[in-house]
């Protein structure tokens, strides 16, 4: 918080063709941006000159300076003398300090686009970042076929850590989250079935909404999150280290070598955890439906069968299989074009998360429409 | 006797899209020099590098290394020229999942035949070479800065490589680390014949080690020297090389 006091101790006395700025006591804390607006307010073109006064003692801070700095800079642009002499030694010198010219910064020109050189920009952004995307998906699939022709580079004991991780380790997780789900479907068609006493069919409405969608759907973000976040940091790390360039110099495929044992373990865990969770819903629908809604047990878990429907479970599967292609994907493409800094890092996980999300509800959208067409 | 030319850099810029780092350089690197690139901050040391080692493409220019222009010649022959150098990264840029030792034979995995238990043999005494016997095991995150940076050499000599390139090799590291360093480089040269490519600031090392060199400069983004270090101290070309090879004494 900066409070910045109204009655500022610096003074500016315009003298005909000399401008005089002048201060007495401490300067702390001032508001530079008011006072070097005031000073440059004077700055006409009768004047000649830019002095300033200063008592040799007193505190100041850097906000001073940068009035001094501020004023200074104004002066030169107006073409005015300016005449330090009188300041402090110290001050004196860190005016110069600041005013040495270095090197100047080359590259940083901020280009303007109009309007259309903007949405020019923009597009050629875009077919840069879909260029690259395709390119991706391409080496990821000549990489798959080098996996199965058993010429890839790949380690297994990669394969194996990474499966460890996307398998047992996820299974809690899943299992806890799958079963709330369930719980919640179920409760929520209750309270509406119960008007018309036909509590009954939660069994079926658990069942049909876990395997046909719910349950894919709930592994894919608890993965997305979990998995494909990891997948983006460690890969974006290994950018920042150099062990990406170390990869390509030694002419290792990157893609053989940290793409494809994720994503193979994440095809291959995706629809077992699917099911997992398909089952761990149905077990707290039927929590609900025993407990809560009094339903006999075995009447519930008849009626949950009669609901199942291997069509509708084989969808699950599929979305779970298209879903662990998606989520991997969607990691370990952020984590590869990661930039070199820990910031990158940061950014590259968002987006792996984000990314994966987005594109599992269009592919489920797409999914969606083709069972329709095809009538599963 | 004639040296042999083992990196010939022509008409080579150096930059990224539209901004140019360094205009139409030309040198050469001979089999067995421990050449020096220099310069200020900024310059475009580390992006030379790059290029040397095929990370990025020239703007303009060729970089021929043992007779084979790396930007456009076919993949196959530019990974046999990758397979002949080695690389030590500012960081070591070890492979964190795995130990030192499966570090190292990594890419006696990927280009040689050898059994597994050679492969561990070979491993082992790369890692003696550099000072690191009995590590093996070690994982990248149980080793301090300095020896991770000499776990990255031992990892760059696995396959007896004919050029080394080093990012920074002392920075970040404590005098007397860095001098050893410094003397495993001349020894590498000395005993296996290694020709030797060192991005550095520091002068220590330079006069030490180096026996050619080339001084970038970003205002005039060229050359502005070249030569051994120790002959430029003696008749510096001009006033900027003079600082910088005294540490900023004006002439
Ligand atoms: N990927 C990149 N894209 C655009 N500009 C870059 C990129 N990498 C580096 N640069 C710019 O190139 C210039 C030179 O960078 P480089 O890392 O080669 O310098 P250097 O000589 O190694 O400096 P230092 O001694 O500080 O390591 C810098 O100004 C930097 O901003
Ligand atoms: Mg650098």
């Amino acid at each position: 918080m900066h409070n910045k006091p109204n009655n500022s101790p610096i003074k500016i006395i315009k003298n005909g063709a000399s401008v005089q700025v002048t201060w007495d006591g401490d300067v702390l804390n001032c508001d530079s941006d008011t006072i070097i607006k005031q000073i440059a307010a004077q700055m006409s073109n009768t004047v000649k000159q830019l002095g300033f006064a200063a008592p040799a003692h007193g505190q100041w801070d850097s906000s001073l300076l940068s009035v001094l700095f501020g004023a200074v800079q104004e002066a030169q642009r107006h073409n005015i003398a300016v005449d330090l002499t009188a300041l402090p030694q110290n001050l004196q010198d860190l005016v110069h300090l600041a005013l040495a010219v270095d090197r100047k910064p080359q590259h940083k020109e901020n280009m303007q686009f109009g309007f259309l050189g903007t949405i020019g920009a923009g597009t050629v952004k875009i077919w840069t970042a879909v260029n690259n995307v395709l390119g991706f998906i391409g080496e990821v699939f000549i990489s798959l076929l080098r996996f199965f022709s058993f010429r890839s580079v790949m380690r297994g004991i990669d394969f194996l850590a990474a499966l460890d991780d996307c398998g047992p380790k996820a299974l809690g997780i899943v299992a806890l989250i799958s079963f709330l789900v369930g719980l919640i479907l179920a409760f929520v068609g209750a309270v509406q079935l119960q008007t018309f006493g036909a509590q009954i069919y939660v069994a079926s409405l658990v069942t049909i909404g876990m395997c046909r969608i719910m349950g894919a759907i709930m592994v894919g973000i608890i993965m997305a999150g979990r998995t494909g976040s990891a997948y983006a940091a460690t890969i974006g790390t290994m950018q920042v280290n150099e062990e990406l360039d170390a990869l390509e110099t030694m002419g290792l495929p990157k893609v053989d070598f940290l793409v494809l044992p994720r994503l193979l373990a994440l095809v291959l865990a995706m629809p077992i955890l699917t099911m997992l969770a398909d089952f761990m819903g149905m077990i707290g629908g039927a929590f609900v439906g025993v407990f809560l809604l009094d339903l006999p047990y075995q009447e519930y878990w008849k009626y949950a069968i009669n609901a199942f429907n291997l069509k509708n479970f084989m969808v699950g599967i599929f979305h779970g299989f298209c879903f662990g292609f998606i989520i991997s994907m969607c990691g370990c493409y952020c984590g590869l074009t990661c930039g070199r800094n820990a910031d990158s890092v940061g950014v590259a996980t968002t987006r792996s998360v984000v990314n994966a999300v987005v594109w599992m509800i269009v592919i489920t959208g797409i999914i969606t429409v083709i069972c329709q067409e095809i009538g599963v | 006797m004639k040296k042999e030319v083992q990196i010939d850099v022509k008409d080579l810029t150096v930059g990224y899209g539209d901004y140019v780092l360094l205009h139409d350089a030309n040198y050469q690197v001979n089999k067995g020099d421990i050449f020096i690139i220099m310069g200020g901050s900024g310059c475009g040391k580390s992006s030379m590098l790059r290029i040397l080692t095929g990370l990025l493409p020239p703007l303009k220019g060729q970089v021929i290394i043992s007779g084979v222009d790396i930007a456009s010649a076919p993949a196959k022959e530019v990974q046999k020229i990758r397979e002949k150098s080695g690389i030590l990264y500012q960081s070591g840029a070890l492979f964190s999942s795995m130990t030192l030792a499966e570090n190292i034979m990594l890419p006696l995995q990927q280009y040689s035949d050898y059994s597994p238990a050679t492969m561990r043999e070979l491993a082992a005494l790369k890692l003696a070479l550099v000072g690191l016997k009995g590590f093996d095991d070690f994982y990248p995150s149980e080793i301090s800065g300095g020896m991770k940076k000499r776990a990255g050499l031992a990892r760059a000599l696995a396959l007896d490589p004919q050029i080394v390139y080093f990012d920074e090799p002392s920075a970040g590291l404590d005098p007397i680390s860095s001098r050893n360093l410094d003397d495993l480089i001349i020894e590498l040269n000395r005993s296996l014949g290694t020709t030797i490519v060192v991005v550095t600031h520091e002068l220590a090392s330079i006069f030490a080690i180096g026996n050619n060199s080339i001084f970038l400069d970003a205002a005039t983004k060229t050359i502005m020297a070249r030569g051994d270090p120790k002959e430029l101290l003696k008749n510096p070309p001009n006033q900027a090389v003079y600082e910088f090879l005294t540490r900023g004494e004006k002439k």
